[in-house]
């Protein structure tokens, strides 16, 4: 060790780069960071942008990330990127229609919670499905 | 003679509908494989950033986060409840309904008030048919657990939960653990607990760790951030595990179906041939009958 370290990248969806790497520049929050083997644990916010990534005996690869966080470690540096482009006013808007979608939902709202009525209702389709089984198992 | 025609309709009848249960179980066959393969490509994600948030909760930091505190009082719950789109999977969306229903009547004789926030349109339609109270919904992911469309459902909870609507919050779903077996699992998201947080992170023990990050630029939007990134991550796996859930459900419905489909054909064919040689028969003996009388 000593002159490489461990780069992830990894969004929610799926696993985008994984593999030693010499050096990487990520476009942090407060302006592009260059990250070398040893670096000091850091957690910070990035930028949509690219990621700079050297690898030893490679050509520098460049990879964009739609923002999220970047956690370094002396020996291992993990990017956990967004999949979807991220600020407070698209999530919040996001958020109000998710409310406004459930409002609407509920206008159709028939009774208070009733609990028993639920209850039977659900007995009923397990029941139907229980007896389903039931047949099949006879070797209907 | 009469009856003969009306069996073969319904042996037609019969075989269409085996044609559409086989095409859907082989339709869910391969969404199945790509949705358990969506599920596996979300799980390092989630890992990471479970050691990333379990570190900086147990690091020293003068800042803690309120996902992360237990609170005394609980009066309000906020239940997520995962559940298919679409029907036809058998008995997975009757089972996830089923723990939530119980585990709401529970709260309620507590003295509890609950709100749910629904992912998926079975689990809507049967929350709001029962009247209970929905903060926000999302229906119509499709195939795709798409993280952009989950995250405004999820907000409106996680600042329910940071505004002190709720206390607590619950999520329901269908864990996927084979084709055959999916079972209902209910998880508490927050507060987070301290054995959510070390479960499968066993390897590195809590004394080792005397180091903290250092914070760019400060260490409470980044903690912040990464609380909401985790639960989010949480949330999508739970979404992708039960959309795995629903195709495998559903191919095994399907299978069932067309076995079924089949199994009624054969009936139906044997009665057919029975009351056509009966026919034949009845036929023959008046021809008989009428020679002989001749």
């Amino acid at each position: 060790m000593g002159t490489i370290f461990h780069l992830d990248i990894v969004s929610a969806e799926e696993s985008i780069y994984s593999g030693p790497v010499e050096f990487m520049v990520a476009p942090a929050q407060m302006g592009e960071v260059g990250i070398y083997p040893r670096h000091t644990p850091m957690l910070t916010k990035i930028k949509s942008g690219m990621v700079r990534i050297k690898a030893q005996l490679k050509e520098e690869e460049l990879i964009y990330v739609s923002g999220g966080m970047l956690e370094v470690q002396p020996d291992i540096v993990t990017i956990l990127a967004d999949t979807a482009v991220r600020s407070d006013d698209l999530d919040e808007a996001k958020a109000l229609e998710a409310k406004r979608a459930a409002e609407e939902a509920m206008k159709n709202k028939e009774s208070e919670l009733d609990y028993v009525r639920a209850q039977a209702e659900l007995i009923e389709a397990m029941s139907q499905l229980a007896a389903i089984d039931k047949l099949r198992k006879r070797g209907h | 003679m009469a009856g003969s025609r009306e069996i073969r309709n319904k042996i037609k009848s019969v075989k269409n509908t085996q044609k559409i249960t086989r095409a859907m179980e082989m339709v869910a066959a391969s969404k199945m494989r790509k949705a358990q393969e969506r599920m596996k490509k979300a799980r390092p994600y989630g890992e990471k950033i479970r050691n990333v948030a379990a570190h900086m909760s147990r690091a020293n930091t003068e800042y803690r986060h309120p996902f992360l505190i237990e609170r005394d009082t609980v009066k309000k719950i906020g239940i997520i409840v995962v559940t298919s789109d679409k029907g036809l999977c058998g008995g997975l969306n009757t089972n996830v309904l089923r723990k939530t229903l119980n585990q709401m009547k529970i709260w309620s004789n507590e003295g509890e008030q609950i709100e749910a926030c629904c992912i998926g349109n079975k689990g809507l339609g049967f929350m709001s048919r029962i009247g209970a109270n929905i903060t926000s919904q999302v229906v119509g992911l499709g195939d795709t657990p798409d993280m952009a469309r989950l995250i405004g459902a999820v907000k409106v909870v996680l600042d329910g939960y940071t505004q002190d609507q709720f206390d607590r919050v619950f999520i329901f779903y269908n864990r996927f653990i084979n084709t055959m077996k999916q079972q209902p699992v209910m998880e508490q998201l927050l507060p987070l607990t301290d054995e959510i947080m070390q479960s499968d992170n066993q390897n590195d023990a809590p004394e080792k760790i005397s180091w903290d990050y250092i914070y760019e630029p400060e260490a409470k939007p980044v903690i912040d951030d990464i609380m909401v990134r985790y639960i989010e991550a949480l949330i999508y796996q739970a979404v992708a595990e039960n959309m795995a859930s629903e195709q495998s459900a559903r191919m095994v419905a399907m299978k069932a179906a067309s076995d079924n489909a089949g199994n009624v054909i054969d009936e139906l064919t044997l009665i057919y041939n029975k009351s056509r040689q009966a026919a034949i028969t009845k036929e023959l003996s008046e021809i008989v009958g009428g020679a002989a009388a001749v």
